[in-house]
């Protein structure tokens, strides 16, 4: 056990200050990314991302992302819960961990994805937000309240 | 069950004892319908007819229900004719009408739209079909002509034959006839069989809804035969309708094998589906279908508007 604890420190070295988004469901580190919006032109610190880690809870494999200088805002946190619905949010101060806590899904989803139907009236430039039904948690399954269809590719429609 | 000021959109927001409870009071409705009786309970009411796509029997049949029941009816038949054409959005062409009637009826073309109408009316708001999605009223005639015909709705045989892929009227109805113990057999061509997620929606129900391809497996056991027109509108591609319109034709060598006291019905308009031999058998019931669109609308209206219900 010493030895892979070892080894994984290695892989994904520690953070001062950030944020650690832990037991992503395995190949969906980029997935998050996205959700983030980081990328070269708009961050300064360091983004480590394992891919395919041996987990030590629940599943076999998970992903896992460390962020440099950078804390969560609820809105990306839910968003993950969504593609993620096991992950864990992890805030480090001074390399130690000041709060963690599980990402949590509601019984809606409100404003986070657009509706995978065309024809679906929320698509249609009207003055309102979507709102999604939670019908699964795992894996995360959500119906539209408007045109009851249930949304395929979640991480494709994300807004 | 109270329907005074509620919204109608969709069929699942109904439960199997306040769908009876309409069905009865459409059951009173029927001699009002017909004008052997007169009522005037919504004189002074108006309704707000909002049709944006065509429509012949709904249209007519919620008219025909508002002018029985002494309710006015101001209308729009065409989006063209709307601010909707100059871009104005529906939310504010609903908060509009809103102003100018005391029920709002919205047949659209996008799925969902009624119920963006119910969220920005104050006043209650009757789905009358939207896109692909829900025609509530329409499945609460249906249930009413097949519980008139047969007696009881429970334990029905109901085979739902031809476009089950973009038919809304077919999605409603097999979802509320789990409802009521139906045996549900869908009859279809594979490429416009009953979606995926409808069909695990009917299982999650209890129900196991048998597939084929073909009418003669199912007809003989039928209590119900639901029949609808292959939709040449909802085809992204007309090579596809054409390789599928006319596998169905329901005519009286087909009928052969039926029960005897088996109902053939269908939403209408139909498009050489039903033979017009068969309407002058006794299984024909597509056009009392049609009447009864008034007496389940009358007792909608009743409800909602007239804040009566017994």
């Amino acid at each position: 056990m010493m030895e892979q604890h070892q080894i994984k420190e290695v892989k994904l070295a520690p953070i001062r200050n950030g944020t650690v988004i832990d037991h992503i469901r395995c190949g969906q580190a980029l997935n998050v990314m996205k959700i983030l919006k980081v990328n070269e032109s708009n961050i300064d610190s360091c983004i480590s991302i394992g891919m395919h880690v041996a987990s030590s809870k629940g599943a076999q494999w998970k992903d896992i992302i460390k962020i440099e200088d950078r804390e969560l805002d609820s809105r990306s946190v839910d968003k993950i819960a969504l593609i993620a619905p096991e992950a864990t949010i992890s805030i480090i101060r001074d390399y130690y961990v000041a709060e963690k806590y599980p990402v949590r899904l509601g019984e809606k989803v409100v404003g986070l994805a657009r509706c995978s139907n065309p024809n679906c009236i929320t698509n249609k430039g009207e003055p309102i937000l979507t709102e999604f039904t939670v019908i699964r948690r795992n894996p995360v399954e959500i119906r539209c309240c408007y045109c009851d269809r249930i949304l395929l590719n979640v991480s494709d429609n994300l807004l | 069950m109270d329907l005074h000021d509620k919204d109608v959109v969709s069929i699942r927001d109904f439960s199997k004892d306040q769908i009876e409870s309409i069905l009865d009071l459409s059951e009173k409705m029927v001699p009002y319908a017909s004008g052997d009786k007169t009522e005037r309970i919504l004189d002074g009411k108006i309704l707000g007819n909002l049709f944006f796509e065509p429509s012949t029997r709904t249209k007519l049949s919620f008219e025909s229900a508002a002018y029985r029941l002494g309710c006015n009816v101001i209308d729009v038949s065409e989006m063209s004719m709307t601010s909707i054409s100059k871009g104005e959005t529906l939310a504010d062409t609903i908060k509009m009408v809103d102003a100018y009637c005391d029920l709002i009826v919205l047949r659209h073309p996008y799925e969902g739209a009624a119920r963006l109408a119910a969220k920005f009316s104050l006043r209650p708001v009757i789905n009358a079909g939207d896109g692909a999605g829900s025609h509530p009223t329409q499945t609460l005639l249906d249930l009413f002509t097949m519980r008139e015909a047969k007696g009881t709705l429970d334990g029905l045989s109901v085979v739902l034959v031809g476009d089950l892929k973009y038919g809304r009227t077919v999605h409603s109805l097999a979802d509320a006839l789990t409802m009521f113990g139906a045996k549900i057999t869908l009859v279809a061509p594979e490429t416009l069989q009953m979606p995926d997620d409808i069909v695990s929606n009917l299982e999650e129900k209890g129900c196991r809804p048998r597939k084929t391809e073909y009418i003669e497996d199912a007809i003989s056991q039928a209590d119900v035969l639901y029949v609808t027109r292959i939709q040449r509108e909802r085809f992204p591609d007309p090579a596809e309708y054409s390789k599928v319109a006319g596998t169905y034709r329901i005519d009286n060598a087909i009928l052969r094998e039926a029960k005897s006291d088996m109902i053939v019905m269908h939403p209408l308009p139909r498009v050489g589906e039903i033979a017009p031999e068969v309407d002058d058998t006794p299984h024909a019931r597509y056009f009392k279908q049609a009447f009864n669109g008034v007496p389940v609308r009358m007792a909608l209206l009743r409800a909602i508007l007239g804040g009566e219900y017994r």
